[in-house]
């Protein structure tokens, strides 16, 4: 490892001061040597460390949030309510119960006598309002510690109420976000296979991993149906209990976002038979790859391929001319990646160079090391790779790489701009879809107009006072 | 229609929030903290606590927002957080080399049971703290009170932890400002220099939250109280808390710690509470009112006589926190405007007495703060009693989407605005950006709402 550390970033030690314990986090690829690569990964960050990072709760809350016509009740205090209210943009047609801040606001003496009776009573009261499809309770940090029996709450209301409840286990320190999102696929898991299967056809897929932010899962859903194939379920994007309960009648299973729904896939595949591939929806290529994947699944129907042909013709037709322009500005310029899961990174990697940038630095929160391996292959020589970094790591090498573009979340964004560089919000606050064809034009617009804005020339950086 | 399952009937909810009308008291502290220079706020608790955090205040402050965490796993829930948070300690002065790390516990290190005040004496005994620096801490267990609470317990522990007497007194005197914007405390400081007193203020988050744009990301921006000058809040010669709520518990244990006396005013917002602000410093510090100050209020009488009309018998519904509600309620009163409904999440005798003093002028008004008073009672409220005006944070917008209300962003958080962190809401000036906002929704539903004949040009 002490090798590889001084091969890889060795260089940079001095003017970085990246912490010893973290160097094992951080690669650069180099021409011209064999390199070792072993990043690590999967790590729980350091104590006292500056990350940006969230918990297991984070992870469970924002795989399901998007269920519109569940209620969501968060069993704690009143922060993890209170910070998780309405802020993932995520869409629904229809109901919007998901939008609304549940919590048992637990108190002193609860913590002291246990807050059963009060998560209880909340349910019975929030079910009679509301008449929800079933609810979620998430179980937060100090639920684990003072040993409140959720099971046995959720069975008796459901039981009372005729509805599914399920408990989320998702106590903040029990691990990163992934576990997270591993709860939230159990509490999926118990729904599916309690619906009535009638009238899904041979030809039909669940989504899995499109959480319809700025209404993304509605154009993904299209371009499918368009191409003969039934969409039983949505999860969690725009997603209805009633669709999940049914969705085990699919005949596969269409996977974005690895991180927060292989483990459901999984399950899926082992419990009822259904095979699951792997897509993702960002960039021309992809997104392509995505429609042509599935309608190979259906040979018997070469229909599906012919229309899913179609398609693809006909939206890059629509949106080629307009992205040459992009194009011809972003040539040369340069883009730092720190995203959430690692698999976003290989889309927008190829994403970025249909839009002719290179990518400078590329790091995840979650990622695993085969996702890294599979980034290091992708990259330029002089690339970063960062797991779980910081802000000063980050700005570090976003000065010193010399990079015209961050993209990131919402704690990026004001580091971006401080830097002086653009930003483009691949996260939870996108405000436009970035999903299929016409997403890959969103998005390169919007890198375009960041990049390109006049203001970065008063930032004192690039000439300004 | 996002909030359609709102009902009427007000009925009795047994441990139930929906829509909350406050937060949890980490935030605070961590906000708190911003205030003091070259420090690094650290949340001992689970890594999404500080994640949380970090984001609900970048969101409002569209600022980088720097803390630690001491990133709790099974392990240190099971066997306590100690040796989590000696190794943060050691991490954060090696890697981030604050000047002061400020700890706040979370409901999950509350409840295991971990004592800050032991552990970071530890920290100190092992020769973990480098020469010159400081660890302090605040307890801010989440399931006691909210967001005000432990603002109020960080400054709390700011003033004890770093005041001396010297034994010599210093002709300044102490502000301690409530939770207030980097603005408000910028206005507070340019107050007082236009008094001609010489303050300490704390905690201080103007040039910490807005920041300039340098094309670097500065870790520690330059603005915060230093600690050399809250060493010196012992020497002063008196405190003056800016709150009940959020600044008094301060000023108390200064009190106790250095014998420097005190007085609580409410924040100065509104015509009243400045005017009682700008006096009370004015006499502790021996000093007359500039005229210029005098012209300043002036110009606030001026614009609240100018536009009397539109103010007056307007319904207002507000919510908030108890040190802003305060002196709003009375400014709202003092403008002929009638505040309908009032609702606080965060709980308090000291916020209820004032709030009945102040109602005795608006016997009619509904206010509810602590358990139960939500943003779920005060939408049953306008529907039972409509408004004209509604004023709260960023979350109001459900409400005044659905019931069609005029709607000025007032508090925390403001997400999708900007403004609060740049322009004052305090002092004579931010009353009168107070004035401009109302009548600015006013103005603008009357021009939307106008039949073509009666569309006016002046107004």
């Amino acid at each position: 490892m002490e090798l590889l550390i001084e091969k890889g970033v060795g260089s940079m030690k001095e003017e970085i001061g990246i912490l010893e314990a973290r160097q094992s986090q951080i690669f650069e690829k180099r021409s011209g040597e064999e390199q070792q690569f072993d990043i690590a990964c999967d790590k729980t960050s350091l104590s006292g460390s500056v990350s940006q990072r969230a918990c297991v709760f984070c992870g469970s809350r924002v795989v399901l949030y998007p269920v519109a016509d569940a209620i969501h009740i968060v069993h704690g205090p009143i922060g993890c309510a209170a910070y998780t209210w309405d802020i993932r943009g995520a869409v629904s047609s229809g109901p919007e119960l998901h939008r609304l801040s549940f919590s048992t606001d637990l108190q002193e003496m609860d913590v002291i006598y246990g807050g059963e009776k009060k998560l209880y009573r909340s349910l019975v009261e929030l079910i009679d309002q509301y008449q929800p499809k079933a609810a979620f309770i998430y179980s937060t940090c100090i639920i684990g510690l003072i040993g409140d029996d959720i099971e046995a709450v959720c069975k008796k209301v459901a039981k009372e109420k005729g509805i599914p409840v399920m408990p989320v286990h998702s106590e903040g320190f029990k691990g990163t976000k992934k576990d997270g999102y591993k709860a939230a696929c159990s509490a999926l898991m118990k729904l599916i296979g309690t619906g009535s299967t009638e009238g899904i056809s041979k030809y039909s897929i669940n989504i899995l991993g499109e959480f319809n932010l700025a209404g993304e899962a509605w154009i993904i859903r299209e371009y499918y149906e368009r191409m003969g194939i039934q969409v039983v379920a949505t999860m969690t994007g725009d997603g209805r209990i009633d669709a999940i309960r049914r969705s085990h009648g699919a005949s596969l299973n269409v996977v974005q976002c690895s991180g927060s729904m292989t483990t459901l896939a999984r399950e899926m595949e082992e419990k009822y038979g259904i095979p699951c591939i792997r897509v993702s929806y960002f960039g021309f290529e992809d997104m392509s790859k995505s429609l042509y994947d599935v309608a190979a699944l259906f040979p018997d129907r070469p229909e599906i391929m012919e229309r899913a042909r179609e398609i693809v013709r006909d939206e890059i037709r629509k949106y080629y001319p307009e992205m040459q322009k992009f194009r011809s500005a972003l040539t040369g310029k340069k883009a730092a990646i720190y995203v959430g899961g690692a698999f976003k990174t290989f889309s927008l990697f190829k994403a970025l160079r249909t839009v002719g940038m290179s990518v400078v630095l590329a790091g995840s929160q979650t990622g695993n090391k085969d996702d890294y391996r599979r980034l290091k292959e992708m990259c330029d020589e002089g690339t970063v790779i960062v797991d779980d970094s910081n802000p000063v790591e980050l700005s570090k090498f976003v000065l010193e790489k010399e990079a015209d573009l961050l993209i990131g979340g919402v704690k990026e964004r004001p580091i971006a701009f401080k830097l002086g560089v653009g930003f483009c919000d691949h996260n939870h606050e996108r405000k436009i879809p970035l999903a299929g064809f016409v997403g890959m034009y969103n998005f390169a617009k919007e890198v375009y107009e960041s990049v390109m804005s006049p203001v970065w020339q008063f930032s004192p950086r690039k000439g300004g006072l | 229609m996002l909030l359609r399952h709102t009902t009427k009937e007000v009925k009795e909810r047994e441990g139930l929030t929906i829509n909350p009308a406050k937060t949890c008291q980490p935030i605070g502290a961590m906000y708190a903290a911003l205030g003091v220079h070259g420090c690094l706020p650290h949340s001992h608790g689970s890594q999404g606590c500080c994640s949380y955090h970090r984001s609900t205040l970048t969101r409002h402050y569209k600022e980088p927002v720097m803390a630690a965490t001491s990133s709790f796993t099974e392990g240190a829930s099971v066997f306590g957080g100690q040796a989590n948070l000696l190794s943060a300690i050691e991490t954060i002065f090696s890697v981030y080399d604050p000047d002061i790390i400020a700890v706040h516990s979370t409901c999950l290190s509350e409840t295991i049971g971990d004592d800050l005040q032991q552990i970071t004496k530890k920290a100190s005994d092992d020769g973990k703290i480098p020469e010159g620096k400081y660890v302090i801490y605040a307890s801010t267990p989440s399931f006691v009170g909210s967001h005000v609470t432990g603002y109020a317990n960080m400054v709390t522990g700011i003033a004890e932890q770093f005041a001396e007497s010297s034994g010599e007194k210093k002709n300044q005197v102490n502000i301690i400002a409530g939770w207030m914007e980097p603005s408000d405390m910028r206005e507070i400081k340019r107050l007082s220099a236009e008094l001609g007193v010489k303050i300490v203020l704390f905690p201080d988050t103007s040039d910490v939250l807005d920041a300039p744009q340098t094309g670097k990301h500065e870790f520690y921006p330059k603005g915060g109280t230093t600690v050399e000058e809250l060493k010196s809040t012992g020497d002063s010669k008196c405190s003056l808390a800016l709150g009940c709520m959020s600044a008094e518990p301060a000023a108390i244990a200064l009190e106790k710690k250095c014998k420097t006396p005190f007085e609580t005013v409410d924040m100065p917002i509104g015509l009243g509470a400045t005017d009682r602000f700008i006096m009370t410093l004015a006499k502790a510090a021996g000093v007359a009112v500039p005229d210029s100050i005098t012209a300043e209020r002036g110009r606030l009488v001026d614009v609240m006589t100018d536009m009397e009309q539109y103010f007056h018998g307007k319904k207002v519904a507000l919510f908030g926190d108890p040190d802003q509600i305060i002196p709003l309620t009375e400014f709202l009163l003092d403008l002929g405007m009638k505040p309908m409904h009032i609702v606080s999440g965060t709980p308090g005798l000291r916020f209820e007495k004032r709030m009945r003093e102040i109602l005795e002028r608006a016997p009619y008004a509904n206010f509810r703060n602590g358990m139960g008073a939500d943003m779920f009672l005060l939408h049953q409220w306008i529907k039972n009693e409509p408004v004209d005006l509604l004023i709260g944070n960023t979350y109001g917008k459900y409400i005044a989407r659905d019931e069609d209300i005029p709607f000025v962003r007032f508090g925390f958080p403001i997400l999708d605005r900007i403004g609060h962190s740049y322009f004052p809401s305090v002092g004579y000036t931010g009353g009168l950006r107070l004035l401009e906002k109302i009548l600015g929704v006013f103005m603008d539903r009357q021009d939307r709402d106008a039949l073509e004949e009666k569309f006016e040009l002046v107004m």
